[in-house]
């Protein structure tokens, strides 16, 4: 009777305390650039997650378990993220969302793999895939994939002899400069100005002259979203005539707020955008960010929520909360938007953590972005 | 020559806007023996109380810029003064440079706690519309900003040499002792100095930051260069201060056109050492002596 009774106790206390762990939340680090030069971007990615946190907690969590997110700022300096990352991995962090600037994720990754933790960036320089790093993913594509698919548009659409490139030096800008110098030498462009600025540069008078008298057909623009804007008030301050092509950021909603009637005409490829509003999930996204935080939503608030949404998926994919086995998970991993609806568009990783999905060529129109063609993945 | 006189135009009108600057750097200099290294954070803080008065206060742009500027001589120069300097400055000029360090950092800190870290637009006065000028396209902004600043240059100027005041606050730069034996008020002299130091700080905000954006560190870079073209110019002649804004501002442009992109930060460096080992009084300024 009494071993009955003790064996009854031990299997009620047992369960007890599985139901508990059962509620533990699963803690994840957001570590990413919310003061400093990339704030603009770190913010909006911060509060992407917070939709998407608040709707994966509402749909019973990951694999039952609510999340609950911790925040840190990089102050957009590599070596404070590198430290953030071992500090969120030190509190129990089970993956790590964030950074967006590529100078900071090359730096800090290599923390999250020593770890293996899973680790989903907004970097989009090439290099980031190109270490062999198994831990890290990215939340769009890099700019090896993204700007190979503005090329028709320099080609066919404009028609470009001869291009500029304005590109901001640092390792996101000369990740998408040199990409795009290559795909220029392929299809015969001449690359005919090269002008490299700083990041949190202030003034673009000489950048811009250069470019002016340069002769080209078009000008390709590689810049941060404040730095974007600036260079953007410049052009049309000293009537820039030709188009400018950017990849991602020079359309970006906060570009377009800092430079005004500035950011009229400007044209970019990008891999998600608000605006794209025919495809379904998008559109209840940005009904939603905006409802919630009174702005429109970059395309770094889409690629934060889409991030958190791939954490869930692949975890539950995999069954339990294992770093290793979700990164060996992850490689040549798809998820469709029928089944996996929260990924906003058909999405797919290689082996190497890189990206691809549809993406979308947009142009500022009366101070908005509007999506004037699509671009399949590659 | 197109090019050439777009990035000199260029050069100038932004140059005009750091020789505002750097002219505050002289008149506190002048008043109380004292480097304000505040001087960038004081060309920052106005645009976000322009910012305030458009989006919080919902007023037009004119009665914000006009809220901003009475704002800034209030906080910038009397509370500056009666809060920071006087309180410090017997204490040593050493003390009241750091202080103006914590200071600096209290104003930078505190508009990115209250306004955010990220840069904001700010109203242009004039439109970025592009005319055509010399072959070379510049807006009118350039050029408001290039006459408006040269202007209130010519007017410090006429008031600090032409008028009562004026030869008053110069006497009490030049000894105070002796001004106040003459029969000046000291104290209001320095106050001026303080008052007229924060109506240009607010005015080369008003004029830079439709370019610059507005963002709670854009006052590093701006003191720290305001602060060599004082010297570079000559820290104790407001048009000493003139010529070092106007020629960092045209050196800049011209480097980052011809040279090199690269290192045109570098330039306003290279200038001050050059200066410090061959003209240390500064372009246009006079030798000073002091006693150990």
């Amino acid at each position: 009777m009494k071993i009955r009774t003790f064996l009854a106790a031990t299997t009620a206390i047992l369960a007890s305390l599985g139901a508990a762990q059962a509620q533990d939340p699963v803690k994840i680090g957001i570590v990413v650039e919310l003061s400093g030069a990339g704030a603009p971007s770190g913010t909006n990615w911060r509060d992407g997650i917070r939709i998407a946190v608040e709707e994966i907690n509402a749909d019973g969590g990951i694999l039952g378990r609510p999340v609950a997110t911790t925040e840190y700022d990089t102050q957009t300096d590599p070596q404070v993220s590198r430290a953030l990352v071992q500090k969120a991995i030190d509190e129990g962090a089970y993956a790590i969302w964030g950074t967006i600037y590529s100078g900071s994720t090359l730096v800090n990754m290599l923390v999250a793999q020593q770890n293996e933790v899973p680790q989903f960036v907004g970097s989009e320089a090439p290099a980031i895939v190109e270490k062999g790093n198994p831990f890290v993913f990215r939340t769009s594509s890099g700019a090896q994939k993204g700007v190979p698919a503005l090329v028709p548009y320099f080609t066919d659409t404009l028609g470009a002899k001869k291009v500029g490139i304005a590109w901001v030096n640092n390792e996101f800008g000369k990740g998408g400069r040199d990409v795009f110098a290559a795909e220029m030498a392929k299809v015969g462009i001449e690359v005919v100005a090269d002008v490299a600025s700083e990041q949190a540069q202030t003034d673009y008078a000489a950048d811009v002259a250069r470019l002016k008298d340069s002769g080209a057909d078009a000008v390709f623009v590689y810049m941060n979203q404040e730095e974007s804007a600036r260079f953007l008030i410049e052009a049309r301050k000293q009537g820039l005539s030709m188009p400018l092509v950017g990849e991602v950021t020079l359309t970006e909603a906060k570009v377009i707020e800092l430079a005004g009637a500035a950011a009229e005409g400007a044209i970019a490829h990008v891999g998600l955008t608000a605006t794209a509003t025919e495809i379904e999930g998008i559109a209840q996204f940005a009904a939603k960010f905006e409802e919630t935080f009174k702005r429109r939503p970059t395309h770094d608030a889409i690629k934060g929520y889409v991030g958190a949404w791939a954490t869930k998926y692949v975890t539950e994919l995999v069954g339990e909360f294992d770093g290793a086995a979700f990164a060996e998970k992850m490689k040549n991993l798809c998820l469709d938007v029928a089944e996996h609806p929260h990924m906003l568009l058909d999405t797919c990783w290689d082996d190497r953590g890189e990206m691809s999905r549809p993406s979308f060529m947009v142009q500022v129109r009366d101070g908005s972005p509007v999506v004037i063609g699509t671009v399949p993945a590659n | 020559m197109s090019q050439f006189m777009q990035v000199f135009l260029s050069g100038l009108a932004t140059g005009s806007i750091y020789a505002l600057v750097a002219i505050g750097f002289t008149l506190v200099w002048q008043a109380a023996q004292t480097v304000n290294f505040a001087q960038g954070e004081f060309v920052m803080v106005p645009a976000f109380f322009v910012l305030v008065g458009l989006h919080v206060l919902h007023l037009p742009l004119w009665m914000a810029l006009a809220m901003a500027m009475v704002l800034s001589i209030l906080v910038l120069g009397l509370l500056f003064k009666k809060l920071v300097v006087e309180p410090i400055l017997p204490s040593g000029g050493i003390s009241l440079i750091i202080a103006t360090m914590a200071l600096g950092i209290l104003l930078k800190e505190s508009v990115k706690e209250f306004y955010g870290a990220e840069a904001q637009p700010f109203p242009a006065i004039v439109p970025h519309d592009p005319i055509n000028l010399f072959g070379a396209v510049v807006s009118m902004q350039d050029l408001m900003n290039l006459f408006l600043s040269l202007g209130i240059v010519v007017l410090l100027t006429l008031f600090l040499n032409r008028t009562r005041t004026g030869r008053c606050m110069q006497a009490t730069a030049q000894n105070p002792a002796v001004a106040e034996i003459l029969g000046v008020d000291v104290k209001r002299m320095i106050l001026y100095a303080f008052l007229i130091n924060a109506a240009l700080a607010a005015l080369a905000s008003f004029l830079i930051t439709p370019v610059y954006l507005a963002k709670f560190s854009n006052g590093e870079t701006l003191g720290l260069i305001a602060f060599i073209a004082a010297i570079v110019g000559g820290f104790n002649q407001i048009r000493g201060a003139l010529a070092g804004g106007l020629l960092i501002g045209v050196l800049d442009n011209l480097t980052a056109t011809y040279v090199t992109a690269e290192y045109r930060a570098a330039l306003p460096l290279v200038l001050l050492i050059a200066i410090i080992l061959l003209r240390p009084q500064g372009l246009l300024g006079t030798s000073e002596g002091r006693t150990v």
